[in-house]
C-alpha cells in the first residue's frame, strides 16, 4: 500500500474539496500505538479518507517459519502480538498438535486455559490504559499497569519471562503449574474484581467518557464482515462471534462463561465487551483453578518432529480476535508455509471506511478502541 | 519606610517582586503538578534532584536554557520568536492590579477588572500567532482550536463579570475584596440573596477559566495524543520554556482573579486573623487551594471532545450566565421597581 494522496479524495465532502491537505499522522506519533502510519486527507478538522500505511515493523515472520524446524518457530509466534502472546503461541502449538496427533495431557490443557486467560486480562488492561490516554486521561494507565504488574509476576514464575512468554510445548507446557503460581492466581482473582468494579465506577461512568465514545465510530456487522473483523471489533456490534465457543478448542467447552455482545456498534461496545471480558476471563480461570487435574503436564512427543504431508489449520480467540495459524506441511521436518491469519491487520482494515467524515479526534478514540497492535499487523 | 515610600522605588520593587512570584511559581507550580501527579497516579515523582526533588525546576531549566534555539526553515521568523513574549507579558502585567493584601498591590487602579480581561485575551493571540508561524499542520490545527474555544468562552466568563459588576458596582479590584468582608458569608460566592445562583456564576467561572488557560479537560491546544504538542509543537529549549511558564502565570492569575471576585481576597473567612500579615497569607491559601484543584482535574478527567466543548460554552454556560444576569438585575431592580409602583 503506497500511499498516493489524492487532488480530490473519494470521501464524501460536500464542503470545498479543493480545500483539503493531507496530514501525516506517525509514523512516530503518540496515537499511532507504535509505528502504524496514517495519511488522512483532511478538511479542516474532518477526515475525508484516512489510508493507513503499514509495513514499519515487518519482520518476515511466515517466511521465517518456511526456514525453521517446527520447533525453532516456537519463540517466534509470541513475537507477533506481544501483549497476547500466550494465544499466538497456543495456535501454533496446537496446528502443530493437530497434524501430529499428539495428545496433550488434561492438566496442561487446564493450565493454558488459565495462563491464556491471565494473558487476556493483562492484553485488556494495556488497551484500556492506552485508550484512556488516547482521550487525554493520564491516569487510568498506572492503575492498569499495577494490576498487569501482578500477572506478568505471577507468569513470570511460570516460565521466567514477562512479555515473550513461549510456555506452551507441543504436547503439553515447559513447566508444571506450581503451588505458588496456583496460589497466586487464585488471590489476583479475588483482587481483581473490586479492582473492575472501582474501574467501573471511577473511569466507565465517567461522563466525559461515556461523551467521547458513546455513538462514534459506528462500525456495522456488515462492514466487519467485508473486512473480517473479529474479536471485541464483532461482538461490539452486536455478533457473538468468538473461537472459544464458535470453533471450540482446548477444554473451553468445559467451562461456564458468557459472551458479552453490544449491539450499539459504537465505540463504548466496544469498550464495554472487553471490560465485561475481563470478568468473564475470571470466572474461567476460577473454575479451571478449581477443576485442575493432577498428572502430568506434558504428553509423549517424538524426538525429531517430522509432519504428515498436508495443511492444518487451528484458530484461537485471541485478545484482538480470530488468530490463526494455517501450516502446509510436505513431510519435512520443517514447515513449507505457515500463514498466519492475524486479528488486527483486518480490524485495520476497516478503518479507512469507517473513519470517513469523522472529526481527528473521534478517529483516534476510535483507533484506540479497535485495539492495534502494530506488530500484529506487520508480523 | 520613608525609603520604601518613593514612588519609582516602590514600582521597582513591585517589578521585581512580581517578576520573581511569576517565575517562582512557574517554576515550583511544574514541581506541585507532576508531585500531585504522582500523588493520585500512586508513583513518587520527582524525588532525585535536591532533597525530594526540590530542585527539579533548576534542573529543568538549566535543560531547557541549555538547549540551542531552533528557528525550524520557513518558519515567519518575526512573529515565531514574538509569540513567547506575547504569551509571558499579560499575566506579569495582570498581576500589577490583583491586591494580595488591603495595601499589598503594585496598582490600585479603578479599573482594574477591565485590565485583567482585556490582557488575558492576548494570550490567545500569541498562541494563534506561535501556531501560525510555525508552518507545522498540528500546530496551525491547534491554533484554530485555540481561537475558536477562546471566543466560545470568553463570552459566558465576561457575562459572570458583568453579573458580578452589578452587584460590586465598581471595577476596582481591592474595593471589591473589601466589600466581601466580615466573615466568608460575606463572600460574593456565598451572596445568595443577591443572586440565588451565586455559587453557580462561580463554578462558570472556574470552567471559563480552566478553558481560557487550556488546562485540562479543555486542553484543546496541546491535546497531544491528537496534536503531538499543538501550538508549540515546533518550540524547543527556552522558547518551550517560555510557553510552559506562561501556561502556569495565567493559571495563577486566573485563580487569582477568582479568588479576588469570589472568594474575598485577602480577607480572612473568619473575622479573626485579618490584618497586613495574615491578609496576604489568606489571599495564597485560597489561591492555592484553587491551583491545587486545576492540578486534581487534570490527571482526573480524560478530555473532552473539541465540538463538545463547544457545545458545552454555547448551549449551557452561555444561557445560565445570560439567566442569572438577568435574575440578579431582577432582584436588584426589582424592589425598586415595585416602590415605583405602589
Amino acid at each position: 500500500m503506497i500511499a498516493q494522496p489524492e487532488a480530490f479524495p473519494t470521501g464524501e465532502s460536500s464542503r470545498a474539496p479543493q480545500e483539503t491537505f493531507v496530514l501525516n499522522l506517525g509514523p512516530q506519533h503518540p496515537a499511532a500505538h507504535g509505528v502504524l502510519r496514517v495519511l488522512m486527507t483532511m478538511d479542516g478538522e474532518w477526515i475525508t479518507r484516512a489510508e493507513p500505511v503499514i509495513g514499519y515493523i515487518h519482520r518476515m515472520h511466515e517466511k521465517m517459519g518456511e526456514n525453521r524446524t517446527w520447533a525453532q518457530f516456537l519463540p517466534n509466534t509470541s513475537r507477533i502480538d506481544y501483549l497476547s502472546a500466550m494465544h499466538y503461541t497456543h495456535a501454533f502449538v496446537g496446528a502443530v498438535e493437530r497434524a501430529a496427533k499428539i495428545e496433550v495431557p488434561p492438566r496442561a490443557e487446564y493450565a493454558r486455559v488459565i495462563t491464556s486467560e491471565l494473558n487476556r486480562i493483562s492484553s485488556h488492561l494495556v488497551w484500556w490504559g492506552a485508550l484512556l490516554l488516547d482521550l487525554g486521561g493520564f491516569t487510568p494507565i498506572l492503575y492498569a499497569f499495577e494490576d498487569r504488574e501482578k500477572i506478568l509476576d505471577l507468569l513470570e514464575g511460570l516460565c521466567g519471562a514477562r512479555l515473550t512468554y513461549c510456555y506452551y510445548r507441543f504436547g503439553g507446557l515447559c513447566n508444571d503449574v506450581d503451588d505458588d503460581f496456583l496460589n497466586g492466581t487464585r488471590k489476583f482473582v479475588q483482587e481483581m474484581r473490586p479492582r473492575l468494579g472501582m474501574y467501573r465506577d471511577l473511569v466507565t461512568d465517567n461522563i466525559i467518557l461515556r461523551k467521547r465514545l458513546t455513538g462514534i465510530g459506528p462500525i456495522s456487522a456488515e462492514m466487519c464482515r467485508k473486512y473480517g473483523a473479529t474479536g471485541p471489533v464483532i461482538r461490539g456490534a452486536g455478533v457473538a462471534y468468538d473461537v472459544r465457543t464458535i470453533e471450540p478448542y482446548s477444554v473451553y467447552p468445559q467451562f461456564d462463561f458468557k459472551i458479552p455482545v453490544y449491539p450499539e456498534c459504537d465505540s463504548m461496545a466496544r469498550y464495554l465487551v472487553r471490560m465485561d471480558e475481563m470478568e468473564q476471563s475470571l470466572r474461567i480461570i476460577e473454575q479451571a483453578l478449581d477443576r485442575l487435574p493432577a498428572g502430568a503436564f506434558m504428553g509423549k512427543v517424538p524426538r525429531v518432529l517430522k509432519l504428515p504431508p498436508g495443511d492444518y489449520c487451528y484458530a484461537v480467540e485471541a485478545a484482538r480476535g480470530r488468530f490463526m495459524v494455517r501450516i502446509v506441511s510436505d513431510g519435512k521436518d520443517r514447515p513449507y508455509r505457515v500463514k498466519l491469519r492475524t486479528p488486527s491487520f483486518s480490524n485495520l482494515s476497516l478503518y479507512e471506511e469507517a473513519s470517513r467524515g469523522m472529526i481527528l479526534p473521534d478517529a483516534l478514540a476510535m483507533m484506540g478502541s479497535l485495539d492495534l497492535v502494530i506488530p500484529d499487523i506487520d508480523r | 519606610m520613608t525609603f520604601l515610600s518613593i514612588e519609582p522605588v516602590r514600582i521597582l520593587l513591585y517589578l521585581v517582586g512580581i517578576c520573581a512570584f511569576v517565575g517562582a511559581n512557574a517554576a515550583y507550580l511544574v514541581l506541585a503538578e507532576r508531585k500531585g501527579a504522582g500523588r493520585i497516579q500512586r508513583r513518587p515523582g520527582p524525588n532525585e534532584a535536591g532533597y525530594a526533588g526540590w530542585l527539579q525546576p533548576v534542573a529543568d531549566g538549566i535543560k531547557l536554557l541549555s538547549k540551542q534555539v531552533m528557528i525550524p526553515p520557513g518558519t515567519d521568523r518575526l512573529l515565531f520568536c514574538l509569540a513567547p513574549l506575547m504569551v509571558m507579558a499579560p499575566p506579569l502585567i495582570c498581576l500589577t492590579v490583583i491586591p494580595f493584601g488591603e495595601n499589598l498591590f503594585a496598582r490600585n487602579i479603578n479599573v482594574g477588572l477591565l485590565l485583567v480581561f482585556s490582557l488575558g485575551s492576548i494570550n490567545v493571540m500569541a498562541l494563534m500567532l506561535g501556531g501560525w508561524a510555525s508552518r507545522n499542520k498540528y500546530a496551525v490545527i491547534s491554533a484554530a482550536r485555540v481561537v475558536s474555544q477562546n471566543v466560545a468562552y470568553e463570552i459566558p466568563m465576561l457575562l459572570v463579570v458583568i453579573t458580578l459588576l452589578m452587584v460590586t458596582g465598581t471595577m476596582n479590584l481591592n474595593e471589591i475584596v473589601q466589600q466581601q468582608g466580615g466573615g466568608f458569608w460575606h463572600w460574593n460566592l456565598f451572596k445568595v440573596w443577591v443572586n440565588p445562583l451565586m455559587p453557580v456564576t462561580f463554578v462558570i467561572f472556574f470552567i471559563c477559566m480552566l478553558a481560557e488557560t487550556n488546562r485540562a479537560p479543555f486542553d484543546m491546544a496541546e491535546a497531544e495524543s491528537e496534536l503531538l504538542a499543538g501550538a508549540f509543537t515546533e518550540y524547543g529549549g527556552m522558547g518551550f520554556g517560555v510557553f510552559f511558564m506562561a501556561e502556569y502565570a495565567n493559571i495563577v492569575v486566573g485563580c487569582s482573579m477568582a479568588t479576588v471576585l469570589f472568594l474575598g481576597g485577602w480577607q480572612s473567612p473568619f473575622v479573626i486573623l485579618s490584618g497586613p500579615v495574615f491578609g496576604p497569607l489568606w489571599f495564597l491559601a485560597k489561591m492555592y487551594a484553587l491551583i491545587l484543584t486545576v492540578i486534581w482535574v487534570r490527571w482526573t478527567f480524560p478530555r473532552t471532545q473539541f465540538y463538545g466543548l463547544l457545545n458545552l460554552s454555547w448551549k449551557i454556560l452561555i444561557p445560565i450566565s445570560l439567566f442569572t444576569l438577568l435574575l440578579t438585575g431582577a432582584v436588584m431592580k426589582l424592589p425598586l421597581a415595585l416602590h415605583h409602583l405602589f
